[in-house]
C-alpha cells in the first residue's frame, strides 16, 4: 500500500458513521432471538420464543391493532387534506396564501411536546374527553406538513400546460384533475400516504400524551413496558417495528418505480 | 355553390390586457377572416401570445370583448369554447398512450366508442404517424410528439386552431417539415387558424394573413406581400427582412418620385407615398434590393442613386453574401447579393445602386 488517499479515508469514516448507528439495532434484533431471559452475547442459543410469546400477549397485540388502524386512518385523512390544498397553494392565488401555508407546515418546527401539551389543552378548554379522535386529528396535523411538501414539490414539477391542454381540449376543472392532474400526482400522493402512515406508526412523544389505556399505540406500549422491566419481548416487538418501518417504504419505493416504467414517463 | 366565408369569424373588439401594472395588449381590433391563417408575429413580450391565450379562455381580457362566430366568448368557459391548441412542448399527457391523447377531448364530447376509434385512426393518418396508438409520448421524437399534438387539436373538429409557437422547440431540418405539415393540413381542413410566432420566415411563408405586434400594439396588419414590401412603419421594416436605414429631408417632388436630401449628404430619390417639400422622412431600403457591382465595371456616373464605397465585412451564407459596404461618407449600407461569380473580398471597391421603386419613405419618427 503507497498510500491511503483521502477517498479511502472517507470511506473508512463513512464504515464507521454506519457501524454506530446501526449496532443497536442488530443489537435488538439479533436479542429477539436469544433464549435466555437476560440478554448478553455472546448467545447461548437461538429460539422464537418471546415472538411466541409476542403473539400471545394481548394487550400488546390490541396496541398493535391500534397503531395500524390509525396510521391507516391518517394517512388517508392527511392526504385527503393535503391535495386540494397543495393545489390551492400551488394553482391559486388568494388573500392569506403564505400566511396558511405557514401556519399548515408549523408543526414541523414546533417541538412535539409542546404540540402534544397543547392539542391537550384545546380538547379540555372545549371539555371533551381524550378520545381516538382526539389522537386521530393529532396525528393528521402531525404529518400534514410532510405529506403537503411532498404533494406540492411534485404538483410545482407538473407543468400548467397539461392542464390547460386539457381543457382546451373540452374538460371542465374537475375532469381535468381526475383525467391530468391526479395520475400525474399519484406517486407523491402514495408517497405521501407511505411518510404520513410510517410516521404515525413511529411516534412516541406527542402519542404519550394523547393516548389512552384503550388507545395505546406499539411505541407508547414499549414505552410503558420499559418503565417497569426490560423484557426480552419488547426485543422482539422492536424488531418486528423495525422490519415494518424499513420494509414499506422499501416495498413502495419498488412499487412506484414499477408504475413510473409501466407509464413510460 | 361555395358558403359566403365569414371576413370575421374570430374578433377581438377593444381587447386590453393587464397583469397587475404591466400592460400587455393595448386595446385591439382584429378579425380572423374564416378559413384563413392568420399569424401574430412579434419579438418575445409583444403581446401576442397572450392574445392567443384570450381567445382560448386560458387568460381574461382586462377590457373588450372577444367573439366566435359572433358569440361574445369572454365568459364562456375554456372548456366549452371548442377550440384546438397545440403548444410549444407539445404537452401530450406524459401517462397516456398516444390513443388516449388523441382521443381526449373526443371523450368529453358523447362520441360513441367505435367512432372514437375511426376518428383518432383518421387523424393519425392525417399527420403522417399511422399505428401509433399503443406507444406512449416519450417514446416518439419531437416532431412526432407534435405532430400527434396536432392531431390531437384537429380530431375534435375546432371552431379555431391556435398555435403558440408550435415549431420552436423542432430541430431547424424538422421544423421546415412540419411547417409545411401545419400548412398543408390547415388548408386541407379550411380550418380557420391563428398561429403565434416570433420567425418571420414561419409567418411570411404560411399566413393569409400576418399580424405585426410590439410593445403590447398592433404594428400592422396585412398579406405577406404587403406587409413585406410596404412596412408601416421603421419597426416593421426592421422587424421583418434586412433593413438599411438613413434620415433625409424631401427636398422636391419630381415626377413619380421624390428628391430627397440625406443626413449624410447623398442625395436620393425614392418613389411612394404623399409628402411635402420639408417634411423629415426615414428611407427604408432592403438589403437585397441594393445592387452591387464592381466599382470599375461601373460605367455611368450620373446613374440614379449610385454610392461608391469599399466592403468593410462580408460573411458568406453558401447561396447570398452578406456586405457591409462602407461609402465614402462614412454611411455603412447592408446589402445582400447573390453570388454569381466571385464573391467580393474584404477591402474591395464597389458600386452600390438603390433601384428608387426599391427607396420607401417612412415618416420620421421621433
Amino acid at each position: 500500500m503507497k498510500r491511503l488517499s483521502g477517498w479511502s479515508l472517507i470511506k473508512i469514516y463513512t464504515v464507521l458513521i454506519y457501524v454506530w448507528m446501526f449496532t443497536p439495532i442488530v443489537a435488538v434484533v439479533l436479542l429477539s432471538f436469544n433464549s435466555q431471559q437476560f440478554g448478553s452475547f455472546p448467545m447461548e442459543g437461538l429460539s422464537f420464543r418471546w415472538y411466541v410469546k409476542l403473539s400471545q400477549n394481548a394487550s400488546i397485540l390490541d396496541a398493535f391493532k391500534n397503531s395500524l388502524v390509525l396510521g391507516s386512518l391518517t394517512s388517508i385523512m392527511t392526504t385527503a387534506i393535503a391535495i386540494p390544498a397543495a393545489m390551492a397553494f400551488v394553482r391559486y392565488d388568494f388573500i392569506g396564501k403564505e400566511a396558511l401555508n405557514t401556519l399548515l407546515l408549523a408543526p414541523i418546527m414546533i417541538p412535539e411536546v409542546v404540540l402534544g401539551v397543547a392539542l391537550l389543552i384545546f380538547i379540555r378548554w372545549l371539555q371533551q374527553p381524550k378520545s381516538f379522535a382526539l389522537l386521530l386529528i393529532g396525528h393528521v396535523v402531525l404529518t400534514l406538513p410532510y405529506v403537503l411538501l411532498v404533494v406540492q414539490a411534485r404538483l410545482v414539477g407538473i407543468k400548467r400546460v397539461y392542464e390547460e391542454a386539457a381543457q382546451t381540449l373540452g374538460a371542465s376543472p374537475l375532469q381535468t384533475f381526475w383525467a391530468v392532474t391526479f395520475p400525474l400526482l399519484a406517486p407523491a400522493i402514495f408517497a405521501g400516504m407511505l411518510f404520513s402512515f410510517t410516521i404515525s406508526f413511529d411516534d412516541v412523544t406527542a402519542t404519550l400524551f394523547w393516548a389512552t389505556a384503550q388507545n395505546q399505540t406499539v411505541p407508547v406500549k414499549i414505552f410503558g413496558m420499559l418503565r417497569d422491566s426490560i423484557s426480552p419481548e419488547i426485543n422482539a416487538l422492536g424488531a418486528v417495528m423495525i422490519f415494518l418501518t424499513v420494509s414499506l417504504p422499501l416495498a413502495a419505493g419498488y412499487i412506484s418505480r414499477r408504475f413510473a416504467r409501466g407509464s413510460g414517463a | 355553390m361555395e358558403k359566403e366565408k365569414n371576413p370575421g369569424l374570430v374578433q377581438f373588439r377593444g381587447v386590453m390586457k393587464r397583469f397587475g401594472d404591466v400592460l400587455a395588449v393595448e386595446k385591439t381590433d382584429l378579425d380572423i377572416p374564416e378559413g384563413s391563417l392568420v399569424t401574430l408575429l412579434g419579438p418575445s413580450g409583444c403581446g401576442k401570445t397572450t392574445l392567443l391565450r384570450m381567445v382560448a379562455g386560458l387568460e381574461t381580457p382586462t377590457e373588450g370583448d372577444i367573439y366566435i362566430k359572433g358569440n361574445r366568448i369572454n365568459d364562456v368557459p375554456i372548456h366549452k369554447r371548442n377550440l384546438g391548441m397545440i403548444f410549444q412542448n407539445y404537452a401530450l399527457f406524459p401517462h397516456k398512450t398516444i390513443f388516449d391523447n388523441v382521443a381526449f377531448g373526443l371523450k368529453y364530447r358523447n362520441i360513441p366508442k367505435d367512432q372514437i376509434k375511426e376518428k383518432v385512426s383518421r387523424a393519425l393518418e392525417m399527420v403522417r404517424l399511422p399505428g401509433v396508438e399503443n406507444r406512449m409520448p416519450s417514446q416518439l421524437s419531437g416532431g412526432q410528439q407534435q405532430r400527434i399534438a396536432l392531431a390531437r387539436a384537429i380530431v375534435i373538429e375546432p371552431d379555431v386552431l391556435l398555435m403558440d409557437e408550435p415549431l420552436s422547440a423542432l430541430d431547424e431540418n424538422l421544423r421546415e417539415e412540419m411547417r409545411l405539415e401545419i400548412d398543408n393540413i390547415q388548408r386541407m381542413l379550411g380550418v380557420t387558424s391563428i398561429f403565434v410566432t416570433h420567425d418571420q420566415r414561419e409567418a411570411l411563408s404560411m399566413s393569409d394573413k400576418i399580424v405585426v405586434m410590439e410593445g403590447g400594439r398592433k404594428q400592422q396588419e396585412g398579406g405577406p406581400e404587403e406587409v413585406y414590401n410596404n412596412p408601416a412603419n421603421h419597426f416593421v421594416a426592421d422587424f421583418l427582412g434586412h433593413s438599411n436605414f438613413v434620415d433625409g429631408v424631401i427636398q422636391s417632388r419630381d415626377g413619380d418620385g421624390y428628391r430627397v436630401k440625406l443626413e449624410d449628404g447623398n442625395e436620393l430619390m425614392a418613389e411612394g407615398g404623399d409628402w411635402r417639400e420639408g417634411d423629415a422622412v426615414e428611407v427604408v431600403v432592403r438589403a437585397q434590393k441594393l445592387d452591387i457591382v464592381p466599382r470599375d465595371s461601373h460605367q455611368t456616373d450620373d446613374a440614379v442613386n449610385c454610392f461608391f464605397g469599399k466592403i468593410k465585412e462580408r460573411s458568406y451564407m453558401g447561396g447570398e453574401v452578406s456586405y457591409f459596404v462602407e461609402l465614402e461618407n462614412g454611411t455603412v449600407l447592408h446589402v445582400i447579393g447573390i453570388v454569381k461569380t466571385k464573391p467580393f473580398r474584404r477591402g474591395d471597391p464597389v458600386a452600390v445602386t438603390a433601384p428608387p421603386r426599391h427607396c420607401k419613405l417612412l415618416r420620421k419618427e421621433s
